[in-house]
């Protein structure tokens, strides 16, 4: 089974805005990278993970109920 | 040891099966519409969605294990799983195959969702509001306790709950968050001695922004 690469210190979250659906849970549980702009979408800090907080992107990215929200290893550009 | 303890346990689970399955249902319903508060955020109610769903599965385990071993009904384990081929009820009781088997299907799709095609995921996951009212005739078809009093007033609730949190589901349903239809053209005539513009309208979620994400 082709498993999905887990976040990990220093990527960067990615969100895809075609599928977000702007459920907003990805700044309930990630608020320190996550702000969500006047209507719902997530807005990104864009800043590498830091360390303390790889267990709590995990669990936004694994909650987002379109996967819309994903770790990876180059900046966005 | 109460000698009828296991036919007990399975009339009881199913009854608790039936409550939790309404409120797993609920929950999943009201997801989407984005119900949350900052003491209930949505991500606490979603992990609550998966949390009670895993619970009806071991109480519809404990549900179909102690009425198979319980020898007052002759259904086998075979039954619970297989539809329609039980000695006893084989109808009643295949409605309760079936709906288990749809229930498993979810909760192992949803486990595995960031692994496999989210449109399997989601197509399959509109079963829950087929497994649902098939689990309910079940035990309104079969329930020992279903056509008493309580049991009534309890299918009663969870049916007036489901179809309440289904309409609201329909009636305020996501709507693309971009607006598509043209703007509606500004009034033409303005009044005579008008120093100030217009006020900026409002805009509200969901309504069109030239702003870029």
């Amino acid at each position: 089974m082709a498993s999905i690469p887990q976040a990990e210190a220093g990527q960067f979250l990615r969100v895809n805005p075609i599928t977000c659906v702007a459920r907003g849970m990805c700044a309930e549980l990630l608020p320190e990278q996550v702000k969500l702009d006047e209507w719902g979408y997530p807005i990104l800090k864009g800043d590498p993970l830091p360390p303390h907080l790889v267990a709590h992107a995990r669990r936004a990215v694994a909650e987002c109920p379109t996967l819309a929200l994903r770790a990876d290893p180059t900046p966005r550009g | 040891m109460n000698e009828q303890v296991l036919w007990f346990a399975a009339r009881s689970s199913g009854m608790v099966s039936l409550l939790l399955l309404t409120a797993t249902i609920l929950l999943g319903i009201l997801g989407p519409l984005r119900v949350g508060s900052a003491n209930w955020p949505r991500f606490a109610l979603a992990g609550l969605h998966r949390n009670i769903s895993l619970l009806t599965v071991v109480l519809l385990v404990v549900h179909a294990v102690t009425i198979a071993l319980d020898d007052y009904v002759p259904i086998t384990f075979a039954d619970a799983v297989v539809p329609f081929v039980s000695q006893y009820q084989p109808f009643w009781l295949g409605l309760g195959a079936i709906s288990f088997d749809l229930i498993l299907a979810l909760i192992v799709t949803s486990l595995l969702r960031p692994r496999i095609n989210l449109r399997l995921w989601r197509s399959i996951h509109w079963l829950a509001y087929v497994s649902w009212p098939i689990a309910l005739a079940h035990g309104i078809g079969v329930g020992t306790d279903a056509t008493g009093p309580l049991g009534l007033i309890i299918a009663g609730l969870c049916v007036a709950a489901v179809v309440l949190a289904v309409i609201l589901r329909i009636i305020k349903r996501d709507r693309p968050p971009i607006d598509f239809a043209p703007p509606k053209p500004a009034p033409a005539t303005k009044p005579v001695g008008a120093a100030r513009p217009a006020p900026e309208p409002v805009r509200r979620p969901g309504e069109f922004s030239t702003r870029t994400r």
